[in-house]
């Protein structure tokens, strides 16, 4: 017999009580004024959020981060501001390596926790994500910020499917670790500083 | 073979009493962080009925949804393999770094890959097995083992991890800034990371209804293993599935704030399939899982996600460490765990508890912990495998008991001994109890006695 079908066999052979499932109806949490609660929560996780009208005040914004003036290869994958990397003629992912910077679409964020949500579908290389030495994000956001934030993680889900073959993260503010002694260290292995930009249309 | 038992174990740490404590405060900070965090919630309590819910279903129709994630997984294009135990698990991920003939591997954390001691395994074969998330690398460098499944190097000072990267990366010697010290191992480990030939990770969720994995980082170092090579190795126990995306909900909710107090972690990555080009091997391990599940006392503790608050919050586990339980998973939940593989081997885990109940309070899922380690206590001894220490005293003890007169008699000469004796004659090696303590002051007379007294006074008050 297969080690697969031992296992399951094996399970069957066991006497479990049947549970239901409990459903997910919740008076889950909801913010007053989530685009605030947002910001905090990203503040609070190493991020920093932006409300913005146009592509020249994200360039204004951006050029105010250090990193992203000093940046030598920016990977810019939002019509708003320009990159000087191909990134659609690389080949393979290993030539990221060097990126400083990268600016991309995320598809809407999460008030509880700060996150946003991203997904590789237009995205030919999903390490553009993590290589980065920064990052940045920016949601569209039809009218009012507030219309690209769900309040929480069950709103989120309701937003997501998963079909196909695809990969899709919630990013909450720039990478880190507290491994040694407890003390929070910005930019473990991914981006060292992450802005969040709500474009409003 | 004669197994270091926890008491003995735990001597050796709490013989350095500033370490101890120290140890003990760093733990009981993360143990406050998520107790912010479960207030800032006020359906904190909902959401742990849920979770503990949603997993007790899970498990009772365990064998439907492991079928139906690979038939879902395998639709995405992934490859899904099954494996009894850890040795067929090693096995496995062997043969597929075979066939593309891997020799630098970077691995996520993964305590499935722990229990089944794959590094050695793999090192044995020629291969290099780099893990990647900083705390692993540190105690990897070092040859320990991690202390703790969230925090692995919790216990070790960053003078030491200095030290350790001094020798191993070239740090400066002497330098113990953690920015300093994270910065150098950023840069050694990308070096790991553009190199690698293969990626594994662990699993934090699995979802029947698609076929997708969840995994869950702050550092960042699981996307970014398996995002630049081609082959992703996901390795986990079958415990790990939820039925439906969006009971993900639920979980991602309480899974940080449980473990470090974040409200999620920096990135919650879900897979669905291998990248273009790429290939995902997804292995299921039993390695003794299904035998738990017969278990109507300890089935519960499948439903564990691994957050680590009951190590956190635990005062045995704080002021002993996790290497005192010789176990891949310590504190609570792995004194659980561990003897319901060997409860011949591990049968002091169930006793490193005071039964306080704050593991119970603060797990996610709402594992009775506290019920099932005394549940332990009591199989062990069915078992037959207290040691005389426990069992001699007892015999004594419930001897003594059922005749009123002799614990009459019994406690006059203990209270006695206490206040006459002399502190050599208390304090020893038999009497375990006066280790790092003080005896109670003794009461001149008994309950008993002061009862009799004060009735007596009523009476003629009257
Ligand atoms: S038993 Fe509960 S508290 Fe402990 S690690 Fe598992 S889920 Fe977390």
């Amino acid at each position: 017999m297969s080690s697969r079908d031992q296992i399951l066999n094996n399970i069957r052979n066991q006497i479990v009580a049947s549970v239901d499932h409990p459903g997910l109806a919740g008076e889950w949490i909801r913010y007053d004024d989530r685009v605030e609660h947002y910001a905090t929560v990203l503040a609070a996780v190493g991020g920093t959020a932006h409300v913005v009208d146009s592509a020249e005040q994200i360039l204004a914004e951006l050029n105010q981060v250090p990193a992203f003036a000093a940046a030598k290869k920016v990977v810019s994958l939002c019509g708003e501001v320009a990159g000087n990397v191909d990134f659609a003629q690389i080949d393979d992912p290993h030539k990221l390596e060097d990126v400083d910077f990268a600016i991309l679409p995320a598809q809407f964020a999460v008030a509880e926790n700060g996150a946003v949500w991203v997904d590789d579908a237009d995205v030919k290389h999903r390490v553009i994500y993590f290589i980065p030495q920064h990052l940045s994000f920016i949601v569209p956001a039809p009218q009012d910020a507030a219309d690209a934030i769900v309040d929480n993680m069950h709103q989120a889900y309701e937003r997501l499917s998963f079909g196909q073959p695809r990969f899709g993260t919630f990013v909450s503010g720039p990478s880190k670790t507290a491994d040694i002694e407890q003390s929070l260290v910005i930019g473990a292995h991914g981006a060292r500083s992450l802005n969040v930009f709500f474009l409003r249309q | 073979m004669k197994t270091a038992q926890h008491p003995e174990q735990a001597a050796e740490f709490v013989a350095n009493d500033a370490r101890a404590h120290w140890h003990d405060q760093a733990l009981w900070f993360v143990r406050e962080k998520r107790d912010r965090m479960a207030v800032s919630l006020p359906e904190w309590e909902q959401l742990r009925d849920t979770a503990s819910q949603i997993k007790l279903h899970t498990v009772s129709r365990m064998a439907d949804y492991l079928e139906e994630f690979e038939r879902n997984a395998t639709k995405l294009g992934a490859v899904v393999h099954w494996a009894k135990d850890a040795q067929e698990h090693n096995e496995i991920v062997l043969s597929l770094l075979k066939k593309i003939d891997a020799k630098r591997i970077v691995k996520s954390k993964s305590m499935l890959t722990e229990e089944c001691h794959l590094n050695p395994f793999l090192e044995e074969q020629g291969i290099e097995v780099v893990d990647t998330d900083l705390g692993e690398r540190i105690v990897q460098l070092r040859k320990e083992a991690p202390s703790h499944i969230v925090l692995p190097a919790i216990h070790i000072k960053k003078e030491e991890v200095s030290e350790t990267f001094h020798e191993h990366l070239q740090t400066e010697a002497g330098n113990n800034d953690p920015n300093y010290l994270t910065e150098a191992a950023r840069n050694h480990l990308r070096e790991k990371f553009v190199a690698a030939d293969a990626g594994i990770t662990g699993v934090n969720f699995a979802i029947a209804e698609t076929g997708g994995l969840v995994v869950c980082t702050n550092e960042g170092n699981a996307d970014l293993g398996v995002s630049l090579p081609k082959l992703h190795i996901a390795c986990m126990g079958i415990e790990k599935l939820v039925p439906k995306a969006a009971d993900l909900s639920v979980f991602l909710r309480l899974l940080a704030r449980s473990a470090t107090g974040q409200p999620i972690t920096t990135y919650s990555s879900h897979f669905h399939g291998p990248r273009p080009g790429g290939e995902l091997h997804i292995i299921l391990v039993d390695n003794g899982r299904s035998n738990l599940m017969g278990s109507s006392q300890f089935r519960n503790s499948l439903k564990c996600i691994r957050c680590g608050a009951c190590m956190n919050t635990c005062p045995v586990y704080r002021r002993s460490g996790g290497h005192s339980y010789g176990t891949t998973v310590p504190g609570p939940i792995g004194s659980i765990l561990a003897p319901s593989r060997d409860s011949k081997q591990h049968k002091s885990l169930p006793f490193a508890c005071t039964l306080c109940g704050s593991c119970t309070d603060v797990c996610p899922v709402k594992i009775d912990l506290h019920h099932e380690l005394l549940e332990w206590r009591g199989e062990i001894r069915k078992r037959g495998q207290l040691p005389i220490s426990k069992t001699l005293p007892m015999k004594f003890t419930s001897w003594m008991m059922q005749s009123p007169w002799l614990f009459g008699v019994v406690g006059a000469i203990g209270r006695w001994c206490l206040r006459h004796f002399p502190r050599w004659a208390i304090y020893h090696g038999l009497n375990p109890w006066g280790k790092q303590r003080e005896m109670p002051e003794s009461p001149k007379q008994s309950f008993r006695e002061l009862y009799q007294i004060h009735e007596s006074k009523k009476a003629s008050d009257e």
